[in-house]
Order: structure tokens, then C-alpha cells, then sequence
């Protein structure tokens, strides 16, 4: 199905929201379903969809609440569009269950968490990022996950299309980890010429054969969509490679959980990206992502005119998580701040990769929900210094 | 006059007795031996009083069982 | 396998490999399996332009992994919102969804009144053998007043749902309700619900002999056919009796058959209108 985006989507400058710029991307993307529960801070995403997706034939349905969003949008894909949904913490939460239907059935998706401030109601239109953890380990059991986490509204554009690229290519949901500090941001933004974009299709089966595989495949299988006469068989079950139910051989459980661990795992190096700045000769690596990497970027540049040498490593893919890269970081430079706008949750897994190469150091807003004040970050580094 | 054959499948019947409880004309028994695959199986004990109305295959919950009925010139 | 008697409707719309049932002997699941195998067979329809979704639950088994077409195993409670999403995505496929009365009456209620006021064209199958059968039957919301099952071992405290007045008042565009009992009326209905353009919504009361049975006494499957014959009034002699005298009774027949266009309709008129 062409994306339709070069009718309705121009190349140039664009003065938009965050939440907007994800519509754009995800249309440009091909996206062609989109389902949704309203929830602050991410409804400029759906109601920017609701507009724009009939003018592709795309399809955009309000559902009764988040759990039936995901359901749709997972039979969607399974009909053969592309699809995602958007949400927020209390919405992220209802969707657990059936994001790991996703996992476990190989189906692409793409679900976008708006997050917001606090446990549960909390407060909406404070940005938190207090759902890493969540995309990670929110679902039952063991699974693999891709989650992103965008900076800024041109990558609200951009990882909104690289998520779909991931999904598509993995057969598997992607988390599009965004923040209400970034959902609502204005800035203004380029987008290229439609053609330059790389926009990734799923594979599907050459024809129907009696041994043909649709699932477990490390190396992704074709993906059996409906009404092709595939008689594809979709079970959230421990299941073989053809999809059929096996919940009598614990072998088969092994093989579920082993064989979809392997496939993210296995492809990590294509999937995981970091953006770093000024680590050749720092002694200081500030670690961050999301919408607190802005003000990170900013601290870098006034610190190092003070003579402290500090480098950035910004994580754009959360999960997998990229330890690879924050271990080399960690080895140029000794020293590692973690910041983030919560109690500590990457800190968490950066010291389980790079403690023993670097002393990790946490540094959280001084008022959980607000941004870290630039002279706070630099009085912390001074201390660490 | 039709010309009716039942056939059951020994392999997916489960021996449940639907069939031989709701046959209008008592075709069917319960076997008195248990099966291979430890079922008691209907036995056809009055074949002749079939009358092809295939109650006994609408109700078997395994499509074990199913009547070919032909009409045929008395 | 025995090849020699394998049933028509197996050779022709079962999955090789699938044919044994993996219901418990003489559960109505299989007699519901095998309905709406004939009502295909007798419309002729292309298997590989069906979906079945389902939820969990033993009656969500029914075309998992039977029916050899798409089908979408999914959640519990949450196939007819699965279902939703294949329907509006490809109007071309039928969607038909099978599921227990604890799948949509319980956990998914909100979205079978959803689906029906939706008038998603889907034809939903739900299979009501008042308990929670594959877990090893707890209460239901189905179960009748005073019923002991696992769970209310001194009588059930609350009253059963009417799931067709229920559906009916959310705006389905076809309801029908009849037992395992009667195969031929269930069979006409199914065919119905298929061509429907609408929310079409079958209520089939079964029977569970080894969950369910065992709470109320009666273990023979047979036994329980016999009295779904019985207890069963139509609907059109049902108007004309006390709330008293239809205690205990099963209430069948034909509830709702209107017109009025689907959802998923609706949205394709949309779209081509936008993109003339
Ligand atoms: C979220 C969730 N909660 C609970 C269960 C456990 N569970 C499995 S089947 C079932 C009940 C099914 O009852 P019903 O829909 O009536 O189906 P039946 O087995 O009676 O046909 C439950 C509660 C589950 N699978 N998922
Ligand atoms: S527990 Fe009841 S509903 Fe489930 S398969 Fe057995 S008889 Fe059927
Ligand atoms: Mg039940």
C-alpha cells in the first residue's frame, strides 16, 4: 500500500508540536491504522491522525479504551496495514497485556507512550520519564522490546518513522518513549524530500507451502497476513513455527522465549543507535535521552567553556539497551552522570554494564517533573570534578 | 426408500453417547468393550432404522459421525 | 487416522492435523464447531476470505486450530476488539469471532456493547455454558441465581446477564439465541449472521458436562440436550408470559434482524469520498 504522504505532506520547514510531528512521521511512514483512548498529553497525536489518515484511506477509529487500541491495531496489522496507537502512563499501563500478545506473535506495531508525571492519575501534562522500566518488563513473562526515545520534535518525526522501519523489519511492537515536555514542544523542523526517507515494508510468504514457517525464525519470518489464503494460525500460546498451539511440550516454551529473545538480540548492532559529542578527550561522560538530553547539550557546551571536559552520550534507543556503547563511554572516560527525570531508572542498568570501567553517578532533577536547572547540572559536575 | 451407510470415525469419537440418546429410532448402543483408545463406541445395533434424519451427526461434538443417504427406486 | 470415515466437513474446512477435537466429551463446543461449518458449506463461502478471532477460554477454541483459514487466538475478553481492527482494515474479509460467556460477558463486556453499538460487521458467536469452564468452573456472570459452583459453594448470590436484551439495547443489527439442541435453527442463523452487513450477534447456551455438569447433577452431555429441549421457549410465546412462568426457561428464536449500515461501510464510503 503506498503511503499516500507526498499528497498531503510537504518537503520543507514545518513550525509544528511534537505530538504533530509523530502524526506526520507515522503517515509518512505508511502508517494506515491508528486507534486511540484520549489521554493527556498525547491527544494532538490523534487528533492531528484523525485528520490526516482518510486522506491517505488510512483508518482512524476511536476505541472504548487502550486495551481495545492495542487489540485493533494488532489486527490491523494482521489484516495488512501498518499501525499504531499513542497513549500516556495510565493508557501505557491497560496496554501491557496486549503488547506482549504483540511480542510473542511477531506483529509489527508501533505504540507511542506520551509519559507523564507520577503514579497513577498523577499529573498529565508534567513530563516524567517514569515509564522506561515499564516498556521493558510492563508485560508478564520474559520478553524482547524496541523503545525509542526522541529529543526533540523533528526526531518526534523521524524515530516515529524509524520505529515503524524497526517494527516492520522485526515483526515486533516498537515504543516510541516520548515525554510531555517533547509531545508539546514547538519548534520548527525540515523534512526532506518523501523519496530520501527509507521506509521499510514486512516480509511476507512467496506462496503458501505446506512447510513454510511464519514464526520463531531469529532471522524474522514472513509475516502470513490475512485474506491470502496463508491460513495463518495467531496464538498468544506457546506455539511452533507454523503457529499452532503447543502447551504440552515444555520445549516449546524454550523455544518461544529463546527464539523471539534472539531475534532482537541477535540484530542488536542494527538497531541500537546513541548520539555522542565531545567524549575523545572528555573525563566526564553525561549519559542521558529523551527531552532531558536538551538540556544536557546545552550544560556540555557552558561546562566545557569553564574548562570542565565533558562529553554526551545521548541513548535514542532505550531498549535493547546499548551497552556496548555505554561501556566504551565509560571507558574513555572513568566517570559517568547519569541524568534523567526520575528516581533513577537507566542509572540502573548503566551501572549494571559500565561499573566496572567507570564510577556512576545520578543526577535527577532537582523537582521530579521539572527540567534540570543548567547551574545545578554544572555544580554537580564541579563536585564530581 | 433411501440407502443409508453411518460411518463413525473411531479415532475422534469420544464415546459422550449423544448419538445413541437422541436417535429417535435407538440405532445405536453403547459398546459394551471398551476401545483401543479407552472410548465406549456406539455399535450399530439396528442399522436397518435409520432414517437418514442425521440427528446423531448434527449433535456429535466430534464430527465422528456421519450418514451417506441415497435414494433408491424401491 | 482413520481415513475411511472422516467426516465431509472435516475433509474439506478442517486444518490437517486438527481434526480431534480438544474438547472434553460431549461439550457443546464441538456441536457449535460443526454448525457453523455446515452454515458455510451451505453458502458456499471462501474460507480464505473468513477470519475466526477468539478469546480465551474453551469455546474460544473452537475454530483454534479447527478451521483451516486465518485465525487470530488472542486475549481474554478482547477478540472483538482484535476483530475490529481486522474488519475496518480489510472490509473484504468476513469476521466472525467465537467466544465464551466469560470472554465477553465478564472481562470483555465493554467491548461487546461497544462492537454492537458500533455496528461493527462482525458476527459474533458466543458460546454461553454459564461457567468459567476452562479454568475449572468458577461463577460466571451467566451462572443462574443460587447455582453452587467452585466458587460459590453456597449458592451463587447475583443474577445472570440476558446477554441478547443486553446486545440488543447496544444496537446489534442481528441477535438470535438457541442451544445446542437445535443444530438446524442455530445453522440458519449462522448463515444469517454471515451475509449480515451489521453487528450480528448468536447466543448459544451449551452444555459443559464436565464443569458446569457436575455443580447441577447432570454429567450426561445427552442428558442435557434433552433438557435444553425442554426448557426452551420461543420467543414469539415467550411475549406472552409472566417473568414467573419463564423462570428457568431458556427464551429462543430470532430477537433482532434490521438494516442499517455497518461501520466498516460507513468508513469506505468515507474514504472514497475523500479520495475522489
Ligand atoms: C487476563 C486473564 N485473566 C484470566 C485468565 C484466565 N482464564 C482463562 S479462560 C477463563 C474463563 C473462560 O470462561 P469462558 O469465557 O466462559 O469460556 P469457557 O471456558 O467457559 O468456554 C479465564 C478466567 C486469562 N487467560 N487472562
Ligand atoms: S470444561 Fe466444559 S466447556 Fe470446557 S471443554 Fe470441557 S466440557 Fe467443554
Ligand atoms: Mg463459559
Amino acid at each position: 500500500m503506498s503511503s499516500g504522504a507526498n499528497k498531503i505532506i510537504e518537503p520543507g520547514t514545518h513550525f509544528l508540536m511534537g505530538n504533530e510531528a509523530c502524526a506526520l512521521g507515522a503517515v509518512v511512514a505508511g502508517c494506515k491504522f491508528f486507534a486511540f483512548y484520549p489521554i493527556t498529553p498525547a491527544n494532538e497525536i490523534a487528533e492531528y491522525m484523525s485528520v490526516l489518515l482518510p486522506k491517505v484511506k488510512g483508518i482512524y477509529i476511536q476505541m472504548e479504551d487502550e486495551i481495545s487500541s492495542i487489540a485493533s491495531v494488532i489486527g490491523a496489522s494482521w489484516a495488512g496495514r501498518k499501525a499504531m496507537t499513542a497513549t500516556s502512563g495510565p493508557g501505557f499501563t491497560l496496554m501491557q497485556e496486549n503488547i506482549g500478545y504483540a511480542v510473542a506473535t511477531e506483529t509489527p506495531c508501533v505504540i507511542v507512550d506520551v509519559q507523564r508525571c507520577g503514579p497513577s492519575t498523577g499529573t498529565p501534562p508534567l513530563p516524567m520519564q517514569g515509564d522506561v522500566y515499564q516498556a521493558k518488563y510492563g508485560s508478564h513473562s520474559e520478553y524482547p522490546i524496541i523503545a525509542l526515545a526522541p529529543s526533540s520534535v523533528k526526531e518526534m518525526f523521524t524515530l516515529t518513522i524509524e520505529s515503524f522501519n524497526l517494527a516492520e523489519k522485526y515483526r515486533t511492537p516498537v515504543i516510541l518513549l516520548s515525554d510531555a515536555l517533547v509531545g508539546h514542544l514547538m519548534e520548527t523542523f525540515e523534512i526532506p524530500d518523501l523519496s530520501q526517507i527509507e521506509i521499510v515494508e514486512r516480509k511476507k510468504p512467496d506462496k503458501e507451502t505446506s512447510d513454510a514457517k511464519y514464526f520463531l525464525d531469529e532471522d524474522v519470518a514472513p509475516m502470513p497476513v490475512f485474506g491470502c489464503g496463508y491460513k495463518a494460525h495467531v496464538t498468544g500460546s506457546t506455539h511452533d513455527e507454523k503457529g499452532l498451539r503447543n502447551v504440552e511440550d515444555p520445549v516449546y516454551v524454550d523455544k518461544v522465549v529463546r527464539a523471539l529473545h534472539r531475534k532482537i538480540e541477535k540484530h542488536k548492532e542494527n538497531i541500537v543507535k546513541v548520539e555522542t559529542k565531545f567524549l575523545d578527550d572528555a573525563e566526564i561522560a553525561l549519559l542521558t535521552y529523551g527531552s532531558v538530553a536538551r538540556t544536557a547539550i546545552h550544560v556540555v557546551n557552558q561546562a566545557r567553556k569553564t574548562g570542565i571536559k565533558v562529553g554526551i552520550i545521548r541513548l535514542i534507543t532505550l531498549w535493547p539497551f546499548p551497552d556496548v556503547q555505554v561501556q566504551s563511554a565509560a571507558r574513555k572516560t572513568g566517570r559517568i552522570v547519569v541524568m534523567e527525570n526520575n528516581l533513577g531508572q537507566v542509572v540502573n542498568k548503566v551501572s549494571e554494564v559500565a561499573a566496572k570501567y567507570a564510577d556512576v553517578k545520578f543526577l535527577p532533577p532537582r523537582i521530579i517533573g521539572s527540567l534540570h536547572e543548567p547551574e545545578y547540572v554544572i555544580n554537580f559536575l564541579k563536585e564530581v570534578y | 426408500m433411501k440407502k443409508v451407510r453411518i460411518h463413525i470415525n473411531e479415532d475422534l469419537c469420544k464415546g459422550c453417547g449423544i448419538c445413541i440418546s437422541l436417535c429417535p429410532n435407538k440405532v445405536f448402543a453403547k459398546s459394551e468393550e471398551i476401545s483401543s483408545k479407552g472410548v465406549f463406541l456406539p455399535v450399530i445395533i439396528h442399522g436397518d432404522k435409520c432414517i437418514a434424519c442425521r440427528i446423531c451427526e448434527e449433535h456429535c461434538p466430534d464430527l465422528a459421525i456421519f450418514i451417506e443417504a441415497q435414494d433408491v427406486e424401491k | 487416522m482413520d481415513q475411511k470415515h472422516v467426516h465431509p466437513l472435516l475433509v474439506k474446512y478442517a486444518r490437517i492435523g486438527a481434526y480431534k477435537q480438544p474438547h472434553c466429551p460431549g461439550c457443546g463446543n464441538g456441536i457449535v464447531a460443526q454448525c457453523m461449518l455446515r452454515a458455510i458449506d451451505e453458502l458456499k463461502l471462501d474460507m480464505d476470505k473468513i477470519v475466526f478471532a477468539s478469546g480465551i477460554g474453551c469455546s474460544s477454541w473452537i475454530p483454534s486450530p479447527l478451521f483451516n483459514a486465518d485465525v487470530l487466538h488472542t486475549t481474554h475478553g478482547r477478540s472483538l476488539a482484535f476483530a475490529t481492527g481486522v474488519k475496518l482494515s480489510n472490509p473484504e474479509l468476513r469476521v466472525v469471532v467465537f467466544t465464551g460467556d466469560g470472554d465477553s460477558a465478564a472481562i470483555g463486556g465493554n467491548h461487546l456493547i461497544q462492537a454492537a453499538r458500533k455496528n461493527i460487521e462482525i458476527l459474533t458467536v458466543l458460546v454461553n455454558n454459564r461457567i468459567y469452564g476452562m479454568t475449572g468452573g468458577q461463577v460466571a456472570p451467566t451462572t443462574p441465581h443460587g447455582v453452587k459452583t467452585k466458587t460459590t459453594p453456597y449458592g451463587n448470590l447475583e443474577y445472570p446477564f440476558d446477554l441478547c436484551k443486553l446486545v440488543e439495547a447496544a444496537g446489534a443489527s442481528y441477535v438470535a439465541r438457541w442451544t445446542t439442541f437445535h443444530t438446524r435453527q442455530l445453522v440458519s442463523s449462522m448463515k444469517k449472521g454471515l451475509l449480515k452487513k451489521g453487528f450480528s450477534f448468536i447466543e448459544v447456551i451449551s452444555q459443559c458436562p464436565v464443569q458446569y455438569g457436575t455443580f447441577v447433577g447432570i454429567r450426561d452431555p445427552a442428558e442435557m440436550l434433552h433438557i435444553f429441549r425442554k426448557i426452551s421457549v420461543p420467543f414469539e410465546k415467550a411475549k406472552n408470559m409472566s417473568r414467573e412462568e419463564l423462570e428457568g426457561k431458556i427464551v429462543i428464536g430470532e430477537f433482532v434482524d434490521i438494516e442499517r449500515t455497518g461501520l466498516a461501510e460507513a468508513y469506505q464510503r468515507l474514504l472514497e469520498m475523500m479520495n475522489l
